[in-house]
């Protein structure tokens, strides 16, 4: 089963979610945690994996033979992002600007382009507490950011239970993480910014067609603009995480909670057992 | 005109507020939105929307049914696996045209997508260019060029000195074409291992681009020793640390009910006034 954890905020709790869940869950049941938010992967600070693999990722892009190119501009015309030109008596390519979709090689009338890799990031794989982890890190500057989601998620094993920490958002990385999964937890905060946030980010799940639950972090004194929200639109609350400094502590430093405060696990424990319920009802 | 950009790299660090509150402090600017994924700036502003525009994607192909013979060919050249039985899955396609181009049987067409809007709108502190994606819609970096483009536009237009934008968080797209050209940005961090962990990500990615970078701590007393790692770290890399800013309740009490932070007094409040005063000096050094 694939559950994929997720916020239109930033910063509300996407990795706490993953990690306790994980922690909580591995004795009993067999869990595998892939961080999908490749452009900020924070999981392993508080997971500590061994990395036992380290795979380069690689998008093709053009490579131009100017022996062949007679600068005809029937690449630069089938091109729909402007990643390849002709300016004078030079065919330019733009590699930060491609997609890899192959089109300029496959229309090119004298096979003068081919294609070599681009990387685009790592994917690093190892063991966290005999919990198989799995993240990629996109390299810096690179915009290719789904297609790095996906390679992430291609290492999805077979497990029982796959959890994966996406990115914040609601657009391409959101989907490209979120699509196809069996559930979506949605962590919202009780904030005006975290309501509009989770409204944008239900909506999102709602057309992925992927079945959602709530979970109220630094829950407290404002949570009724949340649960208002939940009951006019039928979706389930399905944990409250109160706001404690003590929390915050263990967090700033890198301590997951269910480590610092073991009572914890039962909590997530019963959150996998109402998903499982609801996924088998 | 100069820009000033607000990004985090860790998501929910405090740019809005932030930026909320230089919008009530710069007496002259253009503020413009392009965290586009999930705008909030709007619910602090209040905006009166003045002027809607659409906002269109990349393309989408779209497959004749009667025209289609079955063939295939349209599926084998995908490299998006966005071609299923036939129909294209909007989700997946990317735009390319490459089943376009090779469809044999001239079935396949690509439809412009109207993939959000941007708006342009009045509020108590001044314009503000902002903008809303469609549900489940792609293409975020080529909507925030579009608001930031906008933005600069009206500036330039009326002699404004400045334009605000709140940015998007990550290292992404959306990141990288809200920093091609900003003169100062503004990186929000808060004293967490997370958050130091995506400083030194997204200061790899600033270092590509030409403008002047400043850190600011957010909560710093939320734990004063993640704040000493990022002000050592900080100092290492030849940035600044320009601004420390307490945790405050007040902060909370006025996003609760749609006001700039700034405009409630306390330590946080006072923290803000200090750090734009500092950044509008240095955004103003060459």
């Amino acid at each position: 089963m694939m559950i994929a954890i997720a916020s239109g905020k930033g910063g509300t709790g996407k990795t706490t979610i993953t990690i306790n869940m994980a922690l909580s869950l591995h004795e009993r049941r067999d869990v595998q945690v892939l961080d999908c938010d490749v452009e900020e992967p924070n999981a392993a600070i508080f997971l500590n994996p061994q990395f036992s693999e380290s795979e380069e990722i690689s998008i093709p892009i053009p490579s131009v033979d100017n022996e062949l190119c007679t600068l005809c501009g029937r690449c630069a015309q089938v091109c729909a992002f402007h990643a390849i030109t002709v300016l004078g008596s030079h065919l330019l390519t733009f590699p930060e600007l491609c997609h890899g979709c192959g089109g300029c090689m496959l229309f090119c009338p004298t096979g003068a382009i081919t294609e070599k890799p681009q990387g685009i990031g790592i994917i690093e794989s190892g063991l966290a507490q005999n919990i198989p982890f799995v993240q990629g890190r996109l390299n810096p500057g690179s915009t290719a950011t789904s297609t790095l989601i996906k390679e992430v998620r291609r290492r999805a094993n077979d497990r029982d239970i796959v959890l994966i920490d996406a990115p914040p958002g609601t657009s391409c990385p959101v989907i490209a993480s979120v699509a196809k999964t069996d559930f979506c937890l949605l962590v919202t905060e009780p904030t005006p910014f975290g309501l509009n946030d989770l409204t944008l980010a239900v909506e999102m799940v709602k057309a992925l067609n992927v079945p959602l639950g709530v979970i109220i972090n630094r829950s407290g004194a404002n949570d009724d603009i949340i649960k208002e929200y939940c009951d006019k639109n039928d979706i389930p609350i399905l944990m409250s995480i109160p706001f404690d400094r003590q929390f915050a502590a263990c967090y700033a430093k890198g301590i997951p909670l269910v480590k610092a405060f073991p009572e914890w696990k039962r909590a997530f424990q019963e959150l996998w057992d109402n998903i499982e319920r609801r996924l088998n009802a | 005109m100069k820009e000033i950009l607000i990004i985090s790299g860790k998501g929910g660090t405090g740019k809005t507020s932030i930026t909320s509150s230089f919008a009530a402090l710069c007496e002259n600017k253009v503020m413009a939105d392009v965290d586009v994924d999930a705008a909030d700036l709007y619910l602090v502003l209040q905006p009166t929307i003045k002027e809607t525009h659409e906002f269109y994607g990349s393309k989408k192909a779209i497959i004749d049914s009667e025209k289609c013979t079955r063939c295939g060919l349209c599926m084998q050249v995908c490299r998006f696996d966005a071609i299923d039985d036939f129909k294209v899955d909007p989700i997946s396609c990317e735009g390319c045209g490459v089943c376009y181009q090779i469809c044999p049987q001239k079935a396949i067409t690509m439809e412009d997508n109207l993939s959000g809007h941007w708006y342009i709108s009045d509020t108590p502190y001044g314009t503000l260019v902002h903008a809303k994606l469609g549900i489940a819609e792609e293409n975020s970096g080529k909507l925030v060029a579009q608001v930031r483009q906008a933005a600069k536009q009206l500036a330039e237009q009326r002699q404004i000195p400045y334009v605000i934008t709140d940015g998007p968080p990550g290292i992404g797209c959306p990141v990288i074409s809200a920093l091609s050209g900003a003169d100062t940005v503004l990186i929000v961090v808060e004293p967490t291992a997370s958050s130091m962990h995506d400083l030194q990500r997204v200061l790899e990615l600033t270092s590509i681009f030409k403008s002047n970078v400043f850190v600011c701590i957010n909560k710093y007393d939320l734990s004063e020793e993640q704040s000493q790692q990022i002000e050592w770290f900080c100092y290492d890399e030849g940035i600044s640390v320009i601004g420390k800013i307490p945790f405050d309740e007040a902060v909370i009490k006025a996003i609760a009910h749609g006001v700039p932070p700034v405009e409630y007094p306390g330590p946080a409040a006072q923290a803000i006034k200090d750090l734009w005063e500092r950044i509008s000096r240095g955004g103003h050094e060459e």
